[in-house]
């Protein structure tokens, strides 16, 4: 299951990615395997998402959530 | 500014970096520029209770030393480059308590440069109001470096803050974080020997990052790209273990040292704030009306200063004609270098005030929501959710929006952004539109409420917004991206707003503007005067001359004369020649040579128009100064046909003319400024014109 099928509400737990590139700012931002993602809410037009990891809030567009793999 | 120790500051966006940079340094700070690059550098200077003296430079704020964008790569370099007059004696790292185990990931990176380092852990306040608790004492052990908690926004302990800079060792302190050769063995050993690097962690960012360096060779950063390929080694998967471990130390560390309730109750009240502000339907309700406040009050409150920042040197002027001795150095100074000066200082009021609400919406955490929420219409056109409030801005003024594009991280969004909010009608253009309206559109009422005029305006607001918005999307195709966009962005949590930090923020854009733009600004100013004054030796003595003749002095009284001799005077000025030798080329628009004279003249800002136009068909500057110019322009016929000069077709020609070209020399000096070449201004006045040239042309041809 990928970040960018979860809707607002909706946990998850961050398993792994699927583009290196994206993986490495992702982690830098406090997106790390194991960690625990809540999506908070999409903007108004559904794109972006606004998400609960790490202890704060992260936004980012459907298409860089969609590389996130979570657990399942 | 030289100090006797160089204290950097480094931190992730968001922390509050730049209050802890205000509470040491006050008032006592300067903007200059990293060589090379578009980067502001922001020092300031510190007094330290051992009576020695700190220079502070703030760094750009950033989450890793693996920059992502070009912005960022200055921390990497100012840190690594031990020649650079910016290496810092000391780093302080600025940390949010409240969030730190993200805010961790940046310290252990500098850590590992073995600079010496110092930690601020900063909104202590609202860590302990959210329920986290932290043993700062036995993080501080663990990890071997000063801790100073501090609260900046209130003041809370910056002066034990500063105490700690100054007693702060000269030698780096801190504890290993991670085992760093255990990422690239063998790479990082050669490295070190042969570019004569001695700390393990910068030899492998050297091979991370060699590429962007400045500060090395090509030769070096050839030798480099060669070693990575003998150890094969693969720059983003090094990245990935490198962070895995990096938060693998950081969890351990935090493991005893940091405790959290569950909720943060901070979080929910921001949650509840965005569940209206994002709100589908109040989100952009609230959004357009804060945008419709803004805009008016830049129109509104910038009204009155203006006028007196006029008004004071229409006084300047004359106090200048009287007191002086007339002459051309008199004229120079007056129409030259005052007109000039003017023509800087009255932007200041916009500068103001948009900045304060940019500023505001800034602290606050709201610019992150309207980025978020506008995010998914702008990427469409090839720009980013915050490129809407330059470009509503602009509306206004191009000035203050351009410099306002400095928030947009990604260099490709920025420059679309900059390139196109010229295009959006400026409040300079509103005088040209009223008046050839007045001249051709009839004030009638249509459907018995919407008068044709209005209509005609908000018409030509229309067309400039359709405009920037459609070359923003072929823009997005032409411009080669520098870096891959990231939208991941944090969205920090409501705040009030720091009203001593918008204060600052006014008074350093305006600063900026008046002292980089200004130079500029005048200098184009005291050439206009120039081709507007002088003519070929000897045209000019025979029209004096010709007025000084009885044949004249008899018939009309002194100010007639006056007035008929300096419209000739212009005619036959080196303007006026250039007016006449562009005839052909904006013939096919409706325009004859009088009309290029304003052109030309328009360059240095476009209110100039009205101006010109009053000068060329000599009318005297009268309390219905506008109507007075519309009835010349009016009678205005083509000598040779006969017919009126401006008619529909031509006026509207014009107009369209104004909307599209780049007419305003003060934004020409600004985008100058903001992207440091004269490539990309160049660039926007060519695509102006050729627009704005295009598109007059089709109105002219449909109209006739």
């Amino acid at each position: 299951m990928k970040l960018s099928q979860l809707r607002p509400g909706q946990t998850g737990i961050i398993k792994e990615f699927t583009d290196l590139e994206m993986s490495v700012k992702l982690m830098e931002m406090g997106c790390l395997p194991g960690e625990p993602i809540v999506v908070e809410r999409l903007a108004p037009l559904g794109d972006p998402m606004a998400i609960t990891v790490s202890g704060y809030q992260l936004s980012l567009r459907m298409q860089e959530a969609s590389t996130i793999i979570l657990q399942r | 500014m030289n100090g006797d120790l160089k204290v950097a500051l480094v931190g992730n966006p968001n922390t509050g970096k730049s209050t802890v940079f205000n509470a040491l340094t006050g008032l006592n700070q300067k903007v200059g520029n990293f060589p090379g690059i578009t980067v502001d550098k922001k020092t300031g200077g510190c007094k330290l209770p051992d009576g020695r003296h700190a220079t502070i430079i703030d760094l750009p704020g950033t989450y890793s030393l693996y920059p992502k964008s070009k912005d960022e790569i200055i921390v990497f370099e100012v840190l690594a480059d031990r020649s650079s007059p910016e290496h810092p004696d000391l780093v302080v790292i600025v940390s949010d308590a409240s969030n730190l185990k993200r805010n961790l990931l940046l310290y252990t990176q500098v850590a590992d440069m073995k600079i010496p380092v110092i930690i601020a852990l900063n909104m202590m306040d609202l860590a302990r109001k959210s329920g986290i608790e932290i043993d700062v004492e036995k993080l501080s052990g663990k990890l071997g470096v000063q801790i100073v908690p501090i609260s900046a926004r209130q003041g809370e302990n910056i002066s034990r803050l500063k105490e700690a800079i100054s007693y702060a060792s000269v030698i780096p302190l801190q504890n290993d974080t991670i085992e760093v050769e255990a990422l690239a063995p063998g790479l990082i050993d050669k490295i070190k020997n042969e570019l004569q690097v001695d700390k393990p962690y910068t030899a492998l960012q050297l091979a991370h990052q060699h590429e962007n360096l400045h500060f090395l060779t090509p030769q070096q950063s050839d030798r480099i790209e060669e070693i990575e390929q003998e150890f094969s080694f693969h720059s983003q998967k090094a990245q990935a273990s490198e962070t895995i471990a990096r938060y693998n130390y950081i969890n351990e560390l935090l493991s005893d040292t940091v405790s959290s309730k569950q909720v943060r109750e901070e979080e929910t009240v921001s949650n509840k704030i965005d569940k209206i502000i994002t709100h589908k339907i109040w989100g952009f309700s609230i959004f357009f009306v804060l945008l419709f406040l803004i805009f008016q009050s830049i129109f509104a409150w910038s009204e009155y200063p203006m006028s007196l920042i006029e008004g004071v040197f229409v006084w300047l002027t004359e106090t200048a004609h009287n007191v002086l001795p007339a002459g051309v150095l008199t004229d120079l100074l007056t129409d030259g270098i005052l007109a000039g000066l003017s023509g800087v200082l009255v932007f200041i009021p916009q500068i103001a005030i948009l900045f304060a609400f940019i500023s505001i919406l800034e602290d606050t955490g709201y610019m992150a929501r309207i980025t978020f929420m506008m995010d998914k219409i702008m990427s469409r056109v090839g720009l980013s959710g915050k490129s809407v409030v330059p470009m509503i801005g602009g509306l206004a003024c191009a000035v203050p929006s351009i410099m306002s594009t400095r928030n947009i991280e990604n260099w490709k969004d920025r420059m679309i952004t900059i390139m196109v909010t010229p295009l959006v009608s400026c409040s300079a253009r509103l005088p040209i539109y009223t008046v050839l309206i007045s001249l051709v559109v009839p004030d009638k009422k249509i459907a018995g409420f919407l008068n044709l005029q209005g209509l005609a305006l908000m018409g030509m607001y229309v067309i400039s917004i359709v405009a920037a918005v459609l070359v923003a999307w072929v823009m997005k195709y032409i411009l080669r991206a520098r870096e891959k966009g990231y939208f991941i962005m944090e969205l920090p949590v409501y705040r009030l707003p720091r009203w001593d930090n918008v204060l600052l923020t006014m008074y350093e854009k305006v600063k900026t503007f008046v002292v980089e733009a200004g130079k500029v600004i005048i200098a184009i100013s005291v050439i206009l005067w120039v081709l507007a004054t002088y003519g070929p030796p000897g045209k000019h003595a025979e029209i004096e001359k010709k007025y000084e003749s009885p044949a004249y002095t008899a018939k009309f009284n002194p100010e007639e004369i006056e007035l008929h001799r300096s419209s000739e005077m212009l005619e036959t000025s080196y303007a006026g020649i250039i007016g006449r030798a562009i005839e052909p080329v904006i013939k096919p628009l409706g325009y004859d040579w009088k009309i290029g004279i304003a052109l030309i003249t328009s360059f240095a800002a476009r209110e100039v128009f009205v101006g010109t136009m009053a000068t060329i068909y000599s009318v005297s500057d009268d309390e219905a100064h506008i109507s007075s110019v519309t009835d010349k322009m009016r009678e205005a016929r083509n000598p040779e046909t006969g017919l009126p000069v401006f008619t529909l077709a031509s006026s509207f020609s014009l107009m369209i003319f104004y909307a599209f070209a780049m007419q305003c020399m003060s934004t020409l000096a600004v985008v100058y400024r903001e992207t440091k070449s004269w490539k990309w201004p160049m660039i926007q006045f060519v695509y102006m014109t050729a627009l704005a040239y295009i598109a007059s042309l089709i109105v002219y041809v449909i109209l006739k």
